[in-house]
């Protein structure tokens, strides 16, 4: 059966199906976001003095990740203005860079959380904190090692970055010098994981949801660029709109990201 | 290349040639803009204002700024059909609504939630 207008636009509308369609997922993925963005206004607003960090995220590799989106918006729409021009293999060529990009993206955002994982805060006897990246391979039941590392006074000194010239080194701390944890299963170690901190938890779950649109996006363009790009000779006007509406979902994965960005990052 | 046996459609089609070109050309522009966008939303939250809250809002007025550019000009917004604007309006609405609460919520204790 065939799908109707989903090629020419209806009279009323003005407009093909499918393009309905996709704003009004977009228009419910606009309150998705919306209501977690709301969660991290509430989250923030109501933290205790201290307890929300600034510049935590590594900045460069967020505006890197930020400059490759904006690319590969760039890229969707040259791609779609390349099939208007009846540049196939120009399309193709653009389409492919958004794919890189993509994957680009979904790489840098892996070594982050990967970072964050690997980024323990320990609770020391004598109040102090110790805060670095560990060092997996000299790590023992006896000894903590991080592989650059600071000691502050309390939590709270960790809530804005070490000061400009600081340098951070190889810290090794004997594990009898580590608080027990209140319910005597084990000690005060704990990684930047989403149980860390409230700033942490809005963090991934705003960075893993938008993270799974990208790759769901990427999917997506990949097939209509892929195992789809026949339907370009047997219908082109179908698969100008594909790629439209493929494009119209990747702008909002990319504009969500502009506001992610110094929202989670910078601010 | 399609090749084009009727004189109007040929005509047509170098139409949308050309309007395409001209797309691309504002494409790259807004593109240039969107990253000059990011240089000055990363310059702007290590400026010193004087307070925080404003590196706050002049961090969001670039990002709202720059996603007005996305959605005016890569998603087509500025030349869209009325029933793509009646969606976006539903959505502001609703969106606005959502923003309206939290806010709200925040300065009215021990009807939603009591801050701490």
């Amino acid at each position: 059966m065939e799908i109707p207008y989903a090629v020419k636009p209806r009279p009323d509308t003005g407009l093909y199906n499918s393009k309905i369609g996709i704003w009004l997922f977009l228009a419910s993925e606009v309150m998705l976001f919306g209501a977690l963005f709301s969660s991290y206004i509430l989250l923030r607003v109501n933290a205790e003095p201290g307890t929300w960090p600034h510049h935590l995220l590594n900045v460069p590799l967020g505006a890197t990740n930020t400059i490759v989106l904006i690319l590969s918006s760039v890229t969707v729409v040259f791609s779609w203005a390349a099939l208007k021009m009846n540049q196939f293999h120009l399309y193709k060529i653009f389409q492919g860079i958004t794919l890189l990009c993509a994957l680009t993206f979904l790489g840098i955002k892996s070594f982050e959380y990967r970072d964050k994982f690997n980024h323990f805060e320990i609770q020391l006897k004598n109040g102090k904190v110790a805060d670095g990246h560990i060092n997996r391979a000299k790590t023992t039941q006896d000894l903590f090692v991080f592989e650059a590392a600071r000691e502050v006074a309390s939590h709270a000194d960790l809530m804005e970055p070490p000061a400009a010239g600081v340098r951070l080194e190889e810290l090794s701390i004997p594990m009898t010098d580590i608080k027990d944890r209140a319910d005597g299963k084990g000690k005060e170690i704990e990684n930047y994981g989403p149980w860390h901190s409230s700033y942490l938890a809005i963090y991934f779950v705003l960075t893993g949801l938008h993270a799974l649109h990208v790759v769901g996006g990427a999917i997506v363009i990949f097939v209509i660029w892929g195992p789809l790009a026949k339907v370009w000779k047997q219908d082109p006007e179908r698969y100008v709109n594909r790629v439209e509406v493929s494009g119209l979902f990747w702008h909002f994965v990319d504009l969500v990201w502009i506001f992610l960005f110094p929202v989670l990052y910078l601010l | 290349m399609r090749e084009h046996s009727n004189p109007h459609a040929a005509a047509d089609a170098g139409h949308a040639v050309a309007e395409a070109k001209r797309h691309m050309v504002t494409y790259a522009i807004i593109g240039v803009a969107l990253m000059i966008g990011t240089a000055m939303t990363v310059w702007a939250s290590y400026a010193d204002f004087g307070s925080r809250k404003i590196n706050i809002v002049v961090a969001l007025a670039i990002a709202t700024t720059k996603g007005s550019l996305v959605a005016g000009f890569f998603m087509h917004l500025i030349s869209e059909k009325k029933m793509i604007y009646s969606i976006m309006a539903c959505t502001v609405f609703f969106f606005a609504a959502l923003m309206f609460l939290t806010l709200w919520s925040m300065h009215a204790p021990n009807i939603v939630h009591t801050p701490h």
